[in-house]
């Protein structure tokens, strides 16, 4: 997949990009929010909790799929294991929202109800410090970092590329929820962490702080936007892409390319990190089956179906394919598995370029 | 049946004991004359319990096993008399039989059945103990003293004497594992030593609790057993029972591992062939393997309801339609959109994925989404047991079998055939191969057809072995491709030892790490051994190296 | 009998050859000449089909196989020993000859080939990739002669060989060509080698034929203008 979408970068410089991009943080921003918010709920206009719940929901995938359009539309490494790394995002910020709950659970312990269940006496050290925010924060970006980091250092430097490295990182994902599963490791087991009560001081359950979360989210989706763009229209950049495109070519002009590599990769990771621990307070839970390794390659989907190197592409894809999923596990639960088999045999025969593509080509046409 | 009053029962009961204790100090392997035996069993035709008792005390005293078919069949319950005091076993089939000759007898008038209350059974098995281990054949006293267990407290004295008159060291061995509880609480240090020195001997698992107990601390911060040389003994029996276990559990999972092994072995072959010589990255091949098992189901279900009386071949049946169907699939997969990605590999890699997803989804909705069971035709029923402790199921053993068959006939398939030779030609240079008259697209066809079918059989194997689901592909695909790239990319005997190698670390590493940690170090391992040696990767040729 | 016209192959946006024609007549022994990178190796992976045209016509024995699959050329008796000999490495010496077998439908590698190349019967079992460079040269002749083509090309197939071996190629070439009215097309650097085997010569320069005639014909002129540094 070496030939460059032609609607992709010059969209990304263009003026009519940037008032795409103002229009739609409006939008998914500002007004869907105060849709929610200010209009009543009998009005028509109004936006529903739920709806508001799910599109946060959707925006942290939509950061998730920016991080993967970084490293495989532009530096081209297929990554089938990236929800690890918003999956350990996603434990980071369930272990504050757990160690939040305080006294309040099952067993009104300060301990988190598994623990107690599994007759533990204190907290192992890996939770100590988790009960500020910040260190939950800074865990969310970080574990994700340092584990891409040096799964990156190992894999890269041995030059391990193409499908294989996709297959070490399926592997990897595979081996952590493996890792999570077991109740021993101290994460809740099989269940994860749940019933969480509040954030910094603020009822989970109650509709304001679910809209501020959402437009937390997406000011994270913006801002991972922006990054992105920055970085993919820079210098280096181009060589990302030059790295995507004839490897050895951009190693015998002379940039290393593992470093670069490494750094989209690990960027790529802390995003995914980012997008979990925004995504687990609006949905509630956060347990290993986030880590299997069929969650990974949908998220590999919904860049290729929106459109790989476009980034808005990403985001699009994102959308699309989590509200077809959402509309048909409720409508025809039994047909949605088919579609989404032919989603991915359509999408890699028929249309490489994805929706992106196919908008880009009408375009020219016309 | 109890005896009203109990003061009855006591006295009853002492009586049995001290009688049975007392005469036995006269020595076991006395022969008597059938007379003097008949005599002594008269009294079981009683009903009567003190009759009966005392009946089986003379005859255990008397010390002849003939007395023993007798009063086996009166522990059945199979015991009768009839109006002239004839002593018959009646048979489950109603056959009546004289209890001293064996020989088949009629009853004289009504049959009764002897008096058969506690304190009768109280009698009744020191007297089986002991007339059993005083039967003429060694095998019979070998295998009445392995039954002992831990012997009640009455028979631990008959024990002891018929010990010392024993002959064969094995029965011996025997005897002095059943005193071995008794002699532990013993007072006398000589004794306890004496006891784990026969555990020691038989390194009998079964005591290893008894013996640690010797060596714990009390609160006091002195050793529960005093005496020093019995500790010593007692460390002794302890590392040989550790041995004795090791080296159970060492079979055990050698042979679990390989058997496992096997599985993972054809699924990976299949792999190999499709990945390794067509550099395909095939996601649903673990679906191939489901597939397989599937049909194994439905040829099993066939024969069910059609032909039941052959039931047991459906196995021959099952195998080629297992590889058929897997590989039918296979090429139609491979014909209409694997074919239009080659050299693609990623995108290859997710098309096959979602053509997974196609197919556990209509596998689950054909047959449910819970496991279905194929059972094992009643031929590979059963077990060898080589130890104790380990039985090799012939399920497995013919599982391994099967695999080293389907190996075979996959290496003759390559080396000796014409589509074998025509598949490596394509292989090693495509354009030169085509310019040499070979349909490239026909192999591709062939190969692909084929590496499906061999994941089939790999399915056939694994449903013989656990239950059948429709992810049962998806636990075998990431160490599928594990064993592939372990082997060595394009090397089939690679594939072989990779995954013969991963089956069987597989299962050591289970006892020491649990089945899920020990998934994650090989994981781990195999992560770094890529980085390591990546060979393997590197000996890729052609364009599917470097592409998308 | 090979009859290419109008044939234009591009790499990428790079034109490469431009309406290129080329005559082989029957039973001739023609010489496909030109400097390096003229388009000499790419017209012949077009003619056995390896790479697809966009326009032309590669007729052979009338029929025009530029839309066929490549493995239609062997069928049809075009044999092809490409640049770089191109033995299959892992196969034996003998599964090397049997490849082609599938063809023709012998059971077995013809004789004649051993009388050709005596050193092949007794190496069958070695592996193709263990050969010397003039062994694999001469295993790929061989293998290509399995077939039993009525053309047989050959690209460059002195490149890197010892003089000796060389030599024998050319009688091996000639007896071929005379005896048994073996058609062949032959891409050549070594001036003398072409003059001694050829009948016929064409010129190649910037995906062009430029130049054709009998050998006698390819004075120093045109060596110089077209063939020389």
């Amino acid at each position: 997949m070496t030939a460059e979408p032609a609607v992709g970068l010059k969209a990304l410089h263009s003026r009519r990009g940037w008032i795409g991009v103002g229009a739609a943080t409006l939008i998914v921003g500002v007004i869907v929010p105060l849709l929610s918010v200010a209009v009543p709920a009998s009005s028509p206009l109004h936006v529903p909790d739920y709806l508001v719940a799910l599109l946060g929901k959707f925006l942290c995938y939509g950061i998730v799929a920016l991080a993967i359009d970084l490293i495989w539309g532009f530096t081209g490494i297929l990554s089938l294991g990236h929800g690890v790394f918003f999956a350990l995002g996603g434990y980071a910020m369930g272990m504050y929202l757990m160690l939040s709950i305080g006294a309040q659970g099952v067993y009104k312990s300060v301990l988190p109800d598994f623990m107690v269940f599994l007759d533990w006496k204190e907290l192992p050290w890996f939770w100590r410090g988790f009960d500020n925010l910040s260190v939950a924060l800074a865990a969310a970006l970080l574990v994700p970092g340092l584990l891409a980091f040096a799964f990156g250092y190992f894999a890269f430097r041995s030059r391990i590329r193409g499908v294989y490295f996709s297959i070490i990182t399926q592997a990897l994902t595979y081996a952590l929820m493996l890792l999570f599963f077991r109740n021993e490791t101290g994460f809740g087991g099989n269940n994860g962490l749940t019933d969480f009560k509040s954030l910094y001081g603020y009822d989970l359950h109650e509709p304001s702080t679910k809209v501020a979360l959402y437009v937390l989210s997406a000011l994270g989706l913006l801002l991972t936007y922006l990054l992105c763009r920055f970085i993919v229209t820079s210098k280096a950049g181009r060589v990302l892409r030059a790295i995507r495109d004839v490897e050895s070519r951009a190693m015998f002009v002379g940039f290393n390319p593992t470093s670069y590599k490494l750094f989209a990769w690990t960027l790529s990771a802390i995003l995914c990190g980012l997008a979990g621990a925004l995504y687990v307070p609006q949905v509630g839970i956060i347990n290993p089956g986030e880590m299997q390794p069929a969650n990974s390659i949908e998220m590999a989907i919904w860049v290729a179906v929106g459109g790989r190197a476009t980034l808005f592409g990403a985001i699009l894809g994102a959308f699309l394919v989590n509200g077809m999923r959402s509309f048909f596990t409720a409508a025809m639960p039994n047909a949605w598995l088919y579609i989404l088999g032919s989603l991915f045999i359509a999408v890699t025969l028929f249309f490489p370029d994805g929706v992106a593509g196919a908008l880009g080509r009408l375009k020219r046409k016309s | 049946m109890t005896r009203s009053g109990s003061f009855n029962v006591a006295a009853r009961l002492r009586r049995a004991l001290g009688a049975v204790v007392g005469l036995l100090a006269f020595g076991v392997a006395v022969n008597a004359s059938a007379d003097q035996l008949s005599e002594d069993l008269a009294g079981l035709a009683s009903k009567d319990a003190a009759d009966v008792s005392r009946a089986i005390i003379k005859a255990a005293n008397r010390g002849d096993a003939r007395a023993l078919p007798a009063l086996h069949a009166l522990d059945d319950g199979k015991l009768r008399f009839d109006t002239v005091k004839h002593l018959l076993i009646k048979a489950d089939t109603g056959k009546l039989s004289d209890a001293l000759t064996g020989a088949a007898a009629n009853a004289q008038g009504k049959l009764e059945e002897p008096a058969s209350d506690n304190e009768v059974r109280r009698a009744l098995s020191p007297a089986l103990a002991s007339l059993s281990l005083s039967a003429p054949d060694p095998k019979t006293r070998l295998a009445a003293a392995r039954s002992l267990g831990r012997p009640s407290d009455e028979i631990v004295p008959i024990l002891r004497k018929l010990k010392t008159k024993e002959s064969d060291a094995d029965v011996k061995m025997a005897l002095a594992l059943a005193l071995a509880p008794a002699d532990m609480v013993s007072p006398k240090p000589a004794d306890r030593v004496r006891a784990l020195e026969a555990i020691r001997t038989a390194s009998d698992a079964t005591f290893k609790g008894d013996v640690e107990r010797l060596l714990l601390k009390g609160e006091d911060g002195k050793f529960v057993e005093p005496d020093a040389s019995v500790r010593a003994a007692a460390s002794a029996a302890i590392s040989a029972i550790e041995t004795r276990q090791f080296l159970i559990n060492s079979v055990a999972n050698t042979f679990y591992g390989l058997s496992l092994g096997s599985v993972l072995i054809l699924c990976a072959l299949g792999l190999a062939i499709t990945f390794g010589l067509m550099r395909v990255i095939n996601m649903a091949h673990g679906e191939m393997m489901m597939i397989g098992a599937y049909t194994s189901f439905v040829v099993q279900n066939f024969f069910i309801a059609h032909l039941a009386s052959h039931l047991d071949w459906y196995i021959a049946v099952a195998v080629p339609a297992a590889f058929a169907v897997s590989g039918a699939v296979g090429v139609l997969m491979e014909r209409t959109v694997i074919r239009h990605l080659y050299g693609r590999p990623l995108e290859t890699l997710l098309a096959t994925w979602g053509i997974s997803l196609l197919l556990i989804q209509t596998v689950r909705l054909i047959f449910g989404a819970q496991n279905v069971t194929v059972a094992n035709p009643s031929w590979l029923s059963g077990g060898v047991e080589i130890l104790p402790e380990v039985v090799l199921t012939y399920s497995r053993l013919a599982v391994i079998a099967f695999s080293i068959v389907v190996m075979l006939f996959v290496w003759a398939l390559m080396q000796k055939t014409r589509l074998g030779l025509e598949v490596r030609a394509v292989t090693q240079n495509r354009e030169m191969a085509a310019a040499m008259g070979i349909s490239t697209r026909r192999v591709d066809m062939w190969t692909f057809g084929i590496g499906s079918g061999v994941a089939g059989l790999g399915g056939v194997a694994l449903s013989q072995l656990s239950n059948v689901g429709p992810e049962l592909g998806q636990g075998y695909i990431v160490d599928s491709f594990m064993v592939v790239v372990l082997g060595g990319v394009g090397k089939l005997a690679g594939t072989i030892v990779g995954g013969l190698g991963l089956g069987l670390v597989n299962k050591y590493l289970e006892p020491v790490a649990g089945a899920v940690l020990g998934k994650i170090c090989i994981l781990g391992f195999i992560i770094v051994f890529i980085q390591r040696r990546p060979q393997g990767i590197f000996a890729l040729k052609g364009r599917a190296a470097e592409g998308m | 009998m090979l009859e290419v016209e109008g044939l234009n192959q591009f790499y990428g946006e790079t034109h490469v050859l431009w309406n290129m024609a080329l005559s082989v007549p029957e039973g001739s022994c023609t010489v496909l000449m030109g400097r390096n990178g003229v388009g000499k190796t790419t017209l012949l992976k077009t003619v056995m089909g390896n790479l697809r045209t966009r326009s032309g016509k590669i007729k052979f024995l009338g029929e025009d196989l530029a839309s066929r699959p490549a493995e239609l050329r062997a069928r049809k008796g075009i044999g092809f020993v490409p640049q770089g000999r191109e033995v299959f490495g892992q196969l034996s010496v003998g599964e090397n000859l049997r490849v082609g077998l599938g063809v023709t439908g012998e059971k077995n590698v013809p004789e004649r080939i051993f009388k050709l190349f005596p050193v092949l019967k007794s190496m069958l079992l070695r592996r193709g990739g263990d050969l010397s460079g003039g062994q694999q040269q001469q295993l790929a002749i061989g293998r290509a002669l399995t077939l039993h083509p009525k053309l047989l090309i050959l690209d460059e197939p002195t490149e890197g060989i010892q003089p000796n071996i060389v030599s024998e190629i050319a009688d091996i070439l000639i007896e071929l060509n005379q005896k048994e009215k073996l058609t062949i097309l032959l891409v050549e650097q070594k001036l003398t080698f072409a003059r001694r085997v050829g009948q016929r010569f064409v010129i190649m320069d910037r995906g062009r034929s430029v130049a054709q005639g009998d050998m006698p014909e390819l004075n120093d002129e045109l060596v110089a203008r077209y063939l020389t540094v």
